[in-house]
């Protein structure tokens, strides 16, 4: 340990003591309060200054209104009762009790201020809110000093991380700590260095920032010690932006295999291009916004439109709004799935071996559906909120991941499996396969093929609607959304291969990915054109996507 | 054999058109507007609209009906067009703008800009405009269908590439710093030509010149499905490996057809412009080229006057429709006539019409055929 280091350490113990023993030789905090304020009474600055500090340092719950009223010149004393006030609109009321004090007594003074006293106000509220007993609150008057970087607070930063207990407010008071003394020129040269130390640990923009601007006259040594930090934090902060960016792809990838999963069924396996395909999303995310809207008035209300006839069904009241998306996966699973079985059933299964006309007439369902969405539901977007345990976010590194994201790519990724495992290993998957292998060869081993027909469009449907469930929490909930998902989904499953489920996956994430790490270069809007002409581009190269299924199917 | 360029069909609709493009003008600008046949003049616009949408359908009928090629993208050629005569005529307005600044229109006055990006070079000249108008969605439609057919996108692939082209082209047109007015587009045209846009005259001239066009546009792509090129389009359509085992290089055929549609395309997006006095991204939008597809669907596909009628039959129901108390309903009803054309009328109408007519005159020659068969040889008729 070099002898700067321990000197200081010593000077900090020495601080400490006279701290501790301030507020443990008095008995207890209110006398170590009591005793601020009689310092009030002499009308000296000096007096008036100590009285602050010792209020500050008295770490009373009554401390922080007395300073604020000191500031806001609202403080005055009455020499004859010994007692301080404070003015609270018209009334004055007792600093130590609370009690108010009518009629005002009559030779008030009020105590005098002066530029000096005001810095060391400001100062003491500052330690006091550094002291506050909420910890979110100490983190960001932490936080405010590491910003302002003002070197009054000093003193209050070391005394608060002498008592600070919380890891995280630890840390944000040992980096404000660290901010103060980098920029004081005043500082001894080892606790610049340690100060250096602590930034570099901290290892992010802002600490680059004030490794950059030490003021001039920074001695050479310490220079080369931010300097080397600060390459040292520009190099991690490149590897984290990378990382950034491949999560950032990740989540884009999971919303856009959502929003193409289903279209890989219908369009991939059974060849139909579903135009509505986006607006099964919408009507799975407008289910969501159903079953919270039943939850949040615990009742779900069922009656014909315009009539006053209808039936109420009370729900439980331990159904909260934490259950809203469990129910509504199935819910909308049903819902869009017997919509897409009824478009099969009326419209498709008409159309089979048409596949232009297939676009067009599924491309009239889908504005038919926005529409009704709109007369049914209104034109703005709904609300649809997040359950608690998908709402906030962590952090790893410099690494915000919220929590809706990571359980959306979760999600996405069980679906998929799920999916998989269905087409794979159930009977219903079998036949599936078998009928969109080889139709005729299927019927006539007596599988019904227009049954398995709807149904395979039923699931790409409710598919979808699942997704949609997903996409209302972070998307708008409104007639449009599905609009925003149609041209990208087809995206994924030509860029993917058509007819190969692998392919979808591993094409939502390729154009994740790709789109995100595009973006710092070329903007969001840029970076999603430059995609589209990649796929365009991509496609000519291989016209049967990424995993092109291998036959000798010729088409006419 | 080929068909007949000038049947009596193709007649008929020239004269149509005619009468429309003199009559329409004539009774804007000679008759007085207390009169009964006065026709008013955002009548006129609106009429002028649709027969630039009807020329636009025609360019889709040329590629969908008789190649099978369903471009969902055609839009973006008639925007790409609009946009050429769009900025022609932001340069007619030169220093009388908002800001007076003689050189740059308002809008990159309003962005700061300096100077003119190279974009806009020539374009305060009639005929570079003009040129513009053919060339370059003529281009785009030449390099895109130059990678597409090579390597053999067909069917829907091709149609949801097309789609992702006019949403690319519609992202990047709705950015500011690329140069063509952002989301607002251009607008606030004063001349053409030096003549007032806003004029009756102005707009009568338009019109006639819009029926002239798409005159024109129909009697080349008579020309064209009435040749040999046009046989072998349709040769394409009907079994496209079979065209090419014949040793026809169908990728070149494809091209050339989707070319010129596309230039037909950007011909009927440049007279729209100063018809309705605004271009915005909006035309761009994947939305509007599959709606125009929609309007050769119901007249027809693959007959031509079917596109051109389809075009104005529908989007006369539109204006009527969504200037009503039936406006929110207006979806419904487009969204009902995909289903129910593709489901129920999949000829269109003029092609049901015409297939009937097929139906019942080989009906008719079966029955003459039998009947002097049956005279000659009675026995052997059984």
């Amino acid at each position: 340990m070099s002898p700067g280091r321990r000197r200081l350490r010593a000077l900090f113990v020495a601080t400490f003591a006279v701290l501790l023993t301030l507020v443990l030789t008095s008995p207890t905090f209110a006398d170590a309060f009591d005793d601020a304020l009689a310092n009030f009474f002499t009308n000296s600055y000096a007096d008036t200054e100590v009285g602050v500090t010792a209020l500050a340092a008295a770490g009373d719950f009554r401390a922080a209104p007395v300073l604020k009223a000191l500031q806001d010149g609202k403080l005055a004393v009455d020499p004859s009762s010994r007692r301080v006030l404070i003015e609270d609109g018209v009334a004055w009321r007792d600093a130590a009790s609370g009690a108010a004090m009518s009629p005002a007594p009559a030779d008030l003074k009020r105590v005098r201020l002066n530029n000096r006293l005001r810095r060391a106000v400001d100062a003491a509220l500052g330690a006091l809110t550094l002291r506050a007993p909420d910890p979110a609150r100490r983190l960001e008057a932490a936080q405010a000093v590491f910003k302002s970087r003002d070197a009054g607070a000093l003193a209050a930063v070391d005394a608060a991380l002498a008592q600070e207990t919380d890891a995280r407010v630890k840390a944000a008071l040992a980096d404000a700590r660290a901010a103060i003394l980098i920029t004081s020129a005043e500082a001894p040269e080892a606790a610049r260095i340690e100060a250096v130390a602590v930034l570099r640990e901290r290892g992010d923009q802002s600490a680059l920032a004030l490794l950059g601007s030490l003021p001039p006259g920074t001695p050479a040594i310490l220079q080369r010690a931010a300097d080397s930090a600060a390459s040292a934090i520009r190099g991690r902060l490149q590897v984290w932006e990378a990382v950034q960016n491949a999560w950032y792809g990740l989540s884009l990838g999971s919303v856009l295999l959502l929003a193409a999963i289903g279209l890989a069924i219908t369009f991939g396996v059974m060849g139909v291009i579903n135009m509505a395909h986006g607006e099964m999303v919408m009507l799975g995310a407008y289910t969501t916004f159903v079953v919270q809207e039943a939850i949040r008035q615990k009742a779900i209300v069922l009656s014909l439109p315009g009539t006053d006839i209808g039936v109420i069904l009370p729900l439980p009241a331990a159904l909260t709004l934490d259950w809203s998306l469990p129910i509504a996966v199935p819910l909308a699973f049903v819902v869009t799935g017997l919509v897409g079985i009824l478009i099969e059933r009326s419209v498709i299964r008409f159309l089979y071996g048409r596949p232009l006309e297939t676009l067009l007439a599924t491309w009239g369902i889908s504005l038919i559906l926005q529409q009704a969405v709109r007369t049914g539901f209104g034109p703005t977007n709904k609300e649809v909120s997040n359950p608690s345990w998908m709402s906030g976010a962590f952090e790893i590194g410099q690494l915000a991941i919220t929590w809706n994201r990571l359980w959306i790519l979760c999600f996405s990724l069980a679906t998929f499996a799920l999916l998989l495992t269905m087409l794979r290993w159930t009977r219903l998957g079998l036949e599936m396969r078998a009928v969109t292998q080889n139709r005729s060869m299927a019927a006539a081993v007596g599988i019904r093929t227009a049954r398995i027909d709807a149904l395979t469009f039923g699931l790409g449907s409710g598919i979808a609607g699942i997704a949609g469930v997903a996409l209302s929490q972070i998307d708008n909930v409104s007639p449009n959304l599905g609009q925003s998902y149609i041209i990208d989904s087809f995206m994924v499953v030509v860029f993917g291969g058509v007819g190969n489920l692998w392919g979808t996956l591993v094409g939502a994430f390729t154009l994740g990915i790709a789109n995100k790490f595009l973006e710092p270069f070329a903007g969001a809007v840029l970076g999603k054109i430059a995609i589209l002409v990649l796929i365009i581009l991509f496609i000519q190269r291989r016209p049967r996507g990424l995993f092109a299924l291998k036959g000798r199917a010729v088409e006419a | 054999m080929t068909p007949r360029v000038l049947d009596p069909g193709t007649i008929a609709f020239l004269i149509i058109l005619a009468v429309a493009a003199i009559g329409v003008p004539l009774l804007n600008l000679a008759t007085q507007d207390s009169s009964a046949l006065h026709v008013p003049t955002y009548l006129m616009a609106l009429f002028g609209k649709y027969v630039c949408f009807a020329l636009l359908a025609l360019s889709i009928d040329l590629i969908w009906g008789f190649c099978g090629i369903l471009s969902l993208g055609h839009g973006a050629f008639f925007a790409l067009g609009g946009y050429a005569m769009g900025m022609y005529l932001m340069r007619q307005i030169g220093g009388r703008g908002v800001y007076g600044n003689p050189l740059l229109p308002d809008f990159m006055v309003f962005l700061n800009w300096k100077e003119l990006p190279l974009a806009w070079w020539g374009l305060s000249s009639f005929p570079y405009a003009v040129l513009m108008v053919l060339l370059v969605p003529g281009l785009l439609a030449l390099v895109f269908g130059w990678f597409a057919f090579r390597s053999r996108v067909t069917g829907v692939h091709f149609s949801i590439i097309t789609q992702a082209m006019t949403f690319a082209l519609l992202l990047a047109f709705f950015r500011n710093d690329f140069g063509f007015g952002g989301n607002n587009g251009l607008t606030d045209f004063k001349d053409i030509l030096g003549f007032n846009v806003q004029a009756d005259t102005t707009r009568a001239a338009l019109f006639a010149i819009s029926c002239v066009a798409l005159a024109l546009g129909y009697v080349v792509c008579r020309v064209l499905v009435s040749s040999k090129f046009g046989m072998v389009l349709i040769a394409i359509r009907d079994a496209e490996s079979r065209a090419r085992f014949l040793g026809y290089r169908v990728e070149s055929y494809k091209l050339a057809v989707f070319t010129i549609s596309a230039c037909m395309a950007g011909v009927a997006g440049a007279l729209y412009v100063p018809q309705v006095g605004i271009i915005n991204p909006g035309e761009f939008s994947p939305a509007n080229s599959i709606e125009a597809v929609i309007w050769v669907a119901v007249g027809g596909r693959g007959t031509l006057v079917g596109a051109v009628a389809g075009a104005i039959l529908v989007n006369y129901a539109k204006t009527t429709f969504t200037s009503g108390p039936l406006a929110p309903y207006w979806l419904f009803l487009l969204g009902g006539l995909f289903v129910g054309v593709t489901l129920w009328l999949p000829r269109g109408i003029f092609g049901t019409i015409a297939h009937w007519r097929a139906f019942r005159r080989s009906r008719l020659a079966e029955a003459d055929a039998s009947d002097a068969s049956a005279s000659a040889k009675p026995l052997a008729a059984e």
